[in-house]
């Protein structure tokens, strides 16, 4: 905008709300005022933070107590619509803990690697291709994953391991297929961070660019490269929608790789609809277990990034 | 980027075999990634575009023709009543952070923590959260309106991190060209910061766009999964999303399912481009 422009405008529109310069004290109402509706809005999210906890919390809570701490998070059957009920979330932890333990053992390598070849060894035209691909990877709807898990991923793993092809396994490749451009987003960043004397030291010791790469930059990444890493976990724990569709859904305890299995995600998702009284409590429950797994997750995320200023401000 | 260590210098690898070593597995895991978007996305193209029929486009949804035309209409009318809500808030957010808050206001580091932890939320704890909130205590049942204000807060803190970066990337000589004309703190927010970070603004809200029509677990218990088109905001009606999820799980359905995929991946690529492109002119303009 140009000077004539602006001075222009300032003529024709001095008649709205903005106050004029001249009018001290109607201005100074206005501009405080203004300041503290900015206030309240920068608040909207600690409030939406505590109201999200004192729901949650105050749902799941009561009922954990009501079925007891230990037979909660101990028990091994969820059997709801027996008589008595049983509401033990241990398989549900243990199938959450195997899957995200298994799209880790999928995706961080392969992420890793990546980022490293995005960052070190990819040629210019290659990464025009090559990180829209990324970028894209990411904004793919979890729900069109899960259609991709089931028709394609689920009668592989049919054929080639028996069962129904619903199982451990293919929930944990489809998550470490769905952590992939998060973990190479952060640590593509960290590794690009990385000041470039460092590499230039190694290579002039000798290293070749690999070893400079792998045992010098990547190393010094690594603060930035772990918070990739949590935030991958916190993804594929959280996940829900492709985790149902191809994980079996069945509320016992794991028995081996190809076994069906029910994360904490699905057990809510799948109960939710047709749950009342204790049922329906000991789903918010299962929440309250998960929203802790996340809570943790990113108190290790915010003491990663804010601890070295020069790796983790970069996201 | 540094190219200098790429070269096919077979000399040399021969002398470093891990070093060789270590170029194959980077090479093969960047050719998995790249296997991995070619497969989900070709797979999910070649199954649905044959589905795509006109009739799956039809004005009413029945159970022998599950179009999706409702379930388009109803998403639409989401992102825009939860954009309506979600972007004033976000950027008025933003606004307070970078131009009105000091240097080391505790409120500050709060917001940003808290804006940290609302990202790290998995969606289905928004949409429990938004059955307990507001369809059983606020009494709205599963509605749209329900659907909107659970999905609002989720995408919050994108519009704010986007708005943030946007508004910090505004020279202060912009800003205090704008003093010295004798224009308040208001007016300067309003005529001259806000519109030079329009684009980036934008950038960030197209993306949010994009994670509503996505969104699934946190919609189903909120808005609901009525496959009609909603009267008014106090009804149930699904997005796109969970009408593809309603299709793949009834089973008999899948091959629609597929086709409402594709829909669903060219809408947000379509989002994803544009919002690249949009923050890519604004580059040029910083130049």
């Amino acid at each position: 905008m140009t000077t004539a422009d602006s001075i222009s405008e300032r003529k024709s529109d001095s008649s709205d709300f903005f106050p004029k310069p001249s009018s001290g004290r109607t201005q100074r109402f206005i501009e405080k005022g203004a300041e503290i509706i900015f206030l309240l809005c920068a608040l909207i999210s600690i409030a939406a933070v505590v109201i999200i906890c004192v729901y949650i919390f105050a749902g799941g809570i009561p009922a954990i107590a009501e079925i007891g701490l230990f037979d909660f998070l101990g028990g091994q059957r969820w059997k709801p619509y027996n008589e008595p009920a049983e509401y033990g979330i241990f398989p549900m932890i243990l199938g959450s803990l195997y899957v995200t333990g298994g799209a880790v053992a999928v995706g961080v390598p392969v992420g890793l690697l990546t980022a490293i070849f995005m960052a070190r060894f990819c040629p210019a035209p290659l990464y025009k291709v090559l990180k829209p691909m990324i970028n894209l990877l990411a904004g793919i709807p979890s729900i069109v994953y899960g259609l991709f898990g089931m028709i394609v991923i689920v009668p592989i793993v049919r054929n080639l391991a028996g069962g129904d092809g619903n199982c451990i396994f293919t929930a944990a490749l489809l998550l470490g297929m769905m952590i992939l451009p998060t973990i190479i987003g952060l640590s593509e960043t960290a590794i690009r961070s990385v000041p470039e004397s460092y590499y230039e030291g190694a290579v002039a010791l000798g290293a070749t660019h690999e070893r400079a790469v792998g045992t010098v930059v990547f190393p010094a990444a690594k603060s930035g490269i772990l918070a990739g890493v949590i935030l991958g976990i916190g993804r594929a724990i959280g996940e829900t929608m492709a985790v149902i569709m191809v994980a079996g859904n069945q509320a016992r305890m794991p028995k081996g790789l190809f076994a069906g299995v029910r994360t904490l995600t699905a057990n809510i998702v799948t109960e939710m609809g047709d749950a009342g009284g204790l049922h329906y409590d000991a789903l918010v429950a299962t929440a309250v277990v998960l929203f802790g797994f996340i809570l943790i997750l990113n108190l290790c995320f915010s003491v990663l990034t804010n601890k070295k200023p020069k790796e983790g401000k970069s996201k | 980027m540094t190219m200098t260590g790429f070269r096919f210098d077979m000399k040399t690898y021969k002398k470093h075999p891990l070093s060789f070593l270590f170029m194959l597995l980077v090479w093969i895991a960047a050719a998995l990634t790249a296997a991995v978007f070619i497969a989900v996305v070709g797979y999910v193209l070649i199954k649905g575009i044959p589905q795509l029929k006109p009739s799956l486009f039809a004005w009413n949804y029945t159970t022998d023709n599950v179009s999706m035309m409702p379930a388009i209409i109803t998403t639409v009318e989401m992102v825009g009543i939860s954009l309506l809500i979600a972007a004033p808030l976000g950027i008025f957010c933003s606004v307070y952070l970078t131009e009105y808050a000091k240097r080391g206001n505790k409120i500050v580091k709060v917001v940003r923590l808290t804006a940290e932890t609302l990202q790290g939320i998995p969606s289905i704890v928004y949409g429990l959260f938004g059955m307990l909130c507001f369809v059983t205590s606020l009494k709205w049942g599963y509605s749209l309106l329900a659907g909107c204000f659970t999905v609002s807060i989720m995408i919050l803190p994108l519009i704010m991190r986007s708005t943030e970066e946007a508004l910090k990337s505004v020279p202060d000589s912009y800003r205090e060209g704008s003093y010295g004309l004798g224009a308040g703190k208001l007016r300067t927010v309003f005529k001259i910061v806000i519109p030079s970070a329009g684009n980036g603004i934008l950038a960030g809200i197209i993306l949010a766009i994009g994670r509503i029509i996505g969104e699934t677990a946190a919609l189903m218990y909120t808005a609901g999964t009525v496959a009609q088109l909603p009267e008014n905001v106090f009804m149930s009606g699904r997005t796109l999303s969970i009408h593809m999820y309603q299709l793949s799980r009834e089973g008999l359905h899948t091959d629609d399912a597929a086709a409402t995929a594709v829909i669903l991946l060219i809408t947000v690529f379509a989002l994803n481009g544009l919002a690249e492109y949009i923050a890519k002119k604004l580059d040029k303009n910083k130049l």
